[in-house]
């Protein structure tokens, strides 16, 4: 590409009209366009999926039935599942990782640009097609994110609907994911050994490889269910020979490696961010590599403990529960290895290190539980009670997505060339950290003496913790509300002006590029010695 | 500083009134230690890995706030340039390691009790079903469905109007409980007949899918009589949370005098 040919493109930043402004759009293939594109569609759907959890807490704010009928309620808390899942989560790190990956190697873009482009513009109709089904008959998928058969086909009109949803986003994700991987096998600069990339990208690979692993899984399990629903067929129907139980295997011969695929970004994340504000290197990069390569291994033969109550034999429960246990050890390493990265660091505590550090504290109390409930015994207790849904949220919200607000506030400088509001940035961080501690604390609480989850009413003894609960997700949501403002403020340039290294300690190819980022960088690949 | 001193403080409220009301509402904090022989186990089980998880976390959160109030660049902390210390790594490896198995050992022998369904005095067999249960005393001869009471199946209409406060055991009430002696092993052969449920009576520790072509084994032996209630726990369409459990644990006597009366006097299993 010559010079001319870039400087044109640059003008191309602000193209007249409206028509030409969305071609721009639909029809990129610059790294960093399209890691926008992810980022705000993800943003969006993080508020359609809380708008579905707000219906779910305000019918549980007091006992008995006040707002919606059971079944609306079940479909809120199907689609709030998939729809965080699969549309908010994953296309946030998806966005993470097409913004920095190649600035973080040192390439130009990714390797696969075109391929890049559709992998994100199926999103939204596959996400379309998922949020349409609540105005078909019979609404929107109501058996619950994992679509247990038989249920699941007694779903009215949204099951194909829902299935091919389904088949969408895994094609996406899919799709992204050998980007990912040819990328940075491919494209990383002159001197940069797999061993000396930043760990985002390693998180990143090994989570590429985990969902070309495990989405195939999803869409072979989901096309069964079609078949079974609309082809005769009976692989889970017992009176037809077929089995609902297998489903489950396969469900979570998926589910698993996916809670690893939406959490290892994050890990990847926290990893550039807490050295950064640390003003030290990362403690035991190696071992970190390593951890995070054990984690995703065992993530794959661990999956029945999702299913400790379906009436496996002693031997099968034995396995999966000792199997599970493992996974504390290089989930340890990963925490013990953050902690040393501060100690004797000098600390500062701008927002990205706040999430950073809200994110160590939380995971660590999401990963205690999951080590509780990796106990068989007692998971009979905690199976399918409150205290799971406790346990999966502060691993995917003070987790996940505290993750992925360290992430944003550390790059949007590089982003958008401006600094954003740190106050507001900090305001963002306690109110966030309060409300979900408010929100889900007071589960483990309900789930240990005895409410079950996924319904839509409860006895009264339940009643105050579920207050509780409900107050916290309000005051949650409504405090993403101040990072959709902090992030406006920046994209339209409000603020002091950013350093091309804004941040004292970062580290990193990102940060030798000029603030905001041009539209092409590392035309000419850097060295690194 | 002080907003971070102030923000705990806050933190430490909310969960200091969280104890308290929690005393004076009489709720319930932890897992029922239960009324099974099996139960009690569990109970110990869950909080010794709840200690060892507190204990893990003192050190590790301890660790972290160390950090956080000692290293601090506006104290004039000068950071240290070690990226790794091998000695550290094996040990934070190796002890955690050494507390897994010391888990697993009473894990396992729990679970293996758990599994030993040998020489029960008592079979029901339970049918979860959309939306209710269907018991079978199989020897007996007692056959009844179970279905979510009156007086909560009116109050949990959408805006019934019916305050569910004043429904004694709002939603933990049915028409037809469970009746099973003390001290008796009861076994019970779960199934469904349309989609998945969970059979799950918190105070016997036994949680149980009920599957569809499948036949599951679970067994309890409670200790002590009295009313204990459960729910489904398996999401199993509209109704999932309007399904639940009661079992009365009676004396030998009163579980036979109730034998007589509820038998179905000749009816054979063909009809």
């Amino acid at each position: 590409m010559s010079t001319t040919a870039i400087d044109v493109h640059a003008g191309h930043h602000h193209p007249k009209g409206v028509w030409p402004w969305i071609m721009r759009w639909v029809t990129t293939t610059n790294h960093k366009d399209i890691g926008t594109l992810y980022l705000t569609f993800s943003l969006v759907m993080l508020f359609v999926g809380g708008a579905l959890a707000w219906v779910i807490r305000a019918e549980l704010w007091e006992p008995g039935m006040q707002f919606v009928q059971p079944h609306v309620f079940n479909q809120m808390t199907t689609v709030h599942a998939l729809v965080m899942v699969f549309a908010a989560i994953m296309p946030a790190f998806a966005g993470f990782a097409n913004w920095m990956i190649p600035m973080l190697i040192g390439a130009p873009d990714m390797a696969l640009p075109r391929l890049n482009n559709w992998s994100f513009w199926l999103l939204p109709f596959a996400t379309g097609l998922l949020i349409l089904t609540f105005f078909l008959p019979g609404g929107a998928p109501a058996a619950g994110w994992t679509m247990y058969p038989p249920l699941v086909l007694q779903q009215g009109a949204s099951l194909p609907f829902s299935i091919f949803a389904v088949h969408l986003l895994g094609l996406s994700s899919i799709m992204a994911s050998i980007n990912i991987i040819v990328t940075i096998m491919n494209m990383r600069a002159p001197g940069m050994s797999l061993m000396k990339m930043p760990m985002f990208c390693w998180t990143w690979l090994i989570t590429a490889y985990l969902i070309i692993i495990a989405m195939p899984v999803l869409a072979g399990a989901v096309t069964m269910l079609l078949t079974d629903q609309f082809f005769g067929t009976s692989f889970f129907s017992a009176a037809g020979g077929g089995d609902p139980v297998m489903y489950q295997h396969i469900f979570w011969f998926f589910g698993h490696p996916e809670v690893y695929i939406i959490i290892l970004p994050a890990f990847g994340i926290i990893s550039q961010v807490i050295p950064a504000f640390s003003r030290k290197p990362l403690f035991g990069y190696a071992a970190m590599v390593y951890a995070t390569a054990a984690i995703a291994f065992l993530s794959l033969i661990v999956w029945a403990h999702h299913m400790f109550t379906v009436g496996m034999p002693l031997g099968g429960q034995l396995f999966f529960m000792l199997s599970t246990m493992l996974i504390a050890i290089p989930t340890g390493v990963k925490v013990f290895n953050w902690t040393a990265t501060m100690w004797r660091g000098s600390l500062t505590f701008e927002t990205p290190m706040l999430f950073a550090l809200g994110f160590l504290f939380m995971f660590t109390i999401g990963g205690f539980s999951g080590l509780m409930l990796a106990i068989a015994p007692a998971d009979f207790q905690y199976h399918d009670s409150y205290f799971v849904v406790a346990h999966f949220h502060y691993v995917l919200v003070p987790g996940a997505l505290f993750g992925a607000f360290a992430g944003a506030y550390y790059w949007l400088p590089k982003w958008t060339g401006v600094m954003y509001d740190e106050k507001l940035g900090r305001w963002h961080f306690w109110l966030s950290t309060i409300f979900v501690n408010l929100t889900f604390f007071p589960q483990h609480f309900l789930g240990l003496a005895g409410m079950p989850r996924r319904i839509p009413d409860y006895a009264v003894q339940f009643a105050d913790f579920n207050m509780m609960s409900s107050i916290g997700a309000f005051g949650f949501g409504a405090a993403q509300l101040l990072f959709v403002w902090i992030v406006i403020k920046a994209v339209r340039g409000k603020g002091e002006k950013a350093a091309d290294k804004p941040w004292e300690g970062a580290e990193g190819l990102e940060w030798t590029v000029p603030s905001p980022a041009p539209h092409h960088t590392f035309d000419t690949p850097p060295v690194i010695k | 500083m002080n907003r971070k001193v102030g923000a705990f403080a806050a933190a430490l409220a909310v969960l200091a009134v969280t104890f308290c009301s929690a005393a004076w509402a009489d709720w319930t904090l932890n897992m029922p230690r239960g009324v099974t022989t099996i139960s009690p186990e569990i109970y110990r089980l869950h909080m010794l890995i709840l200690w060892v998880c507190t204990v893990i976390g003192v050190g590790v959160f301890g660790a972290m706030i160390y950090a956080i109030v000692t290293f601090r660049k506006d104290k004039g902390a000068q950071p240290a340039k070690f990226t790794h210390n091998t000695k550290a790594e094996v040990i934070w490896t190796t002890i955690p390691a050494l507390i897994l198995i010391a888990l697993a050992i009473p894990a396992a022998e729990t679970l293996v009790k758990i599994e030993d369904t040998r020489d029960s005095e008592l079979t029901i067999k339970v049918t979860g079903f959309q939306w209710g249960w269907h018991y079978d005393y199989i020897d007996e001869g007692v056959r009844f469905y179970s279905f979510l009471d009156r007086e909560s199946n009116a109050a949990r209409r959408l805006r019934s109007g019916i305050d569910p406060r004043s429904v004694e055991n709002y939603l933990l009430n049915v028409d037809n409980p469970v009746v099973v002696p003390v001290d008796t092993k009861v076994r019970l052969l779960i199934t469904a007949a349309d989609v998945l449920h969970a059979w799950w009576v918190p105070q016997f520790a036994v949680k149980k899918d009920a599957i569809p072509g499948y036949v599951n084994e679970a067994w309890f032996t409670a200790t002590q009589t009295g009313t204990f209630r459960g729910q489904c726990a398996e999401l199993c369409g509209m109704d999932h949370g309007f399904m639940p459990i009661v079992v009365k644990v009676v004396t030998r006597e009163e579980f036979d005098e109730w034998v007589a009366e509820n038998a179905a006097p000749t009816m054979t299993r063909s009809n």
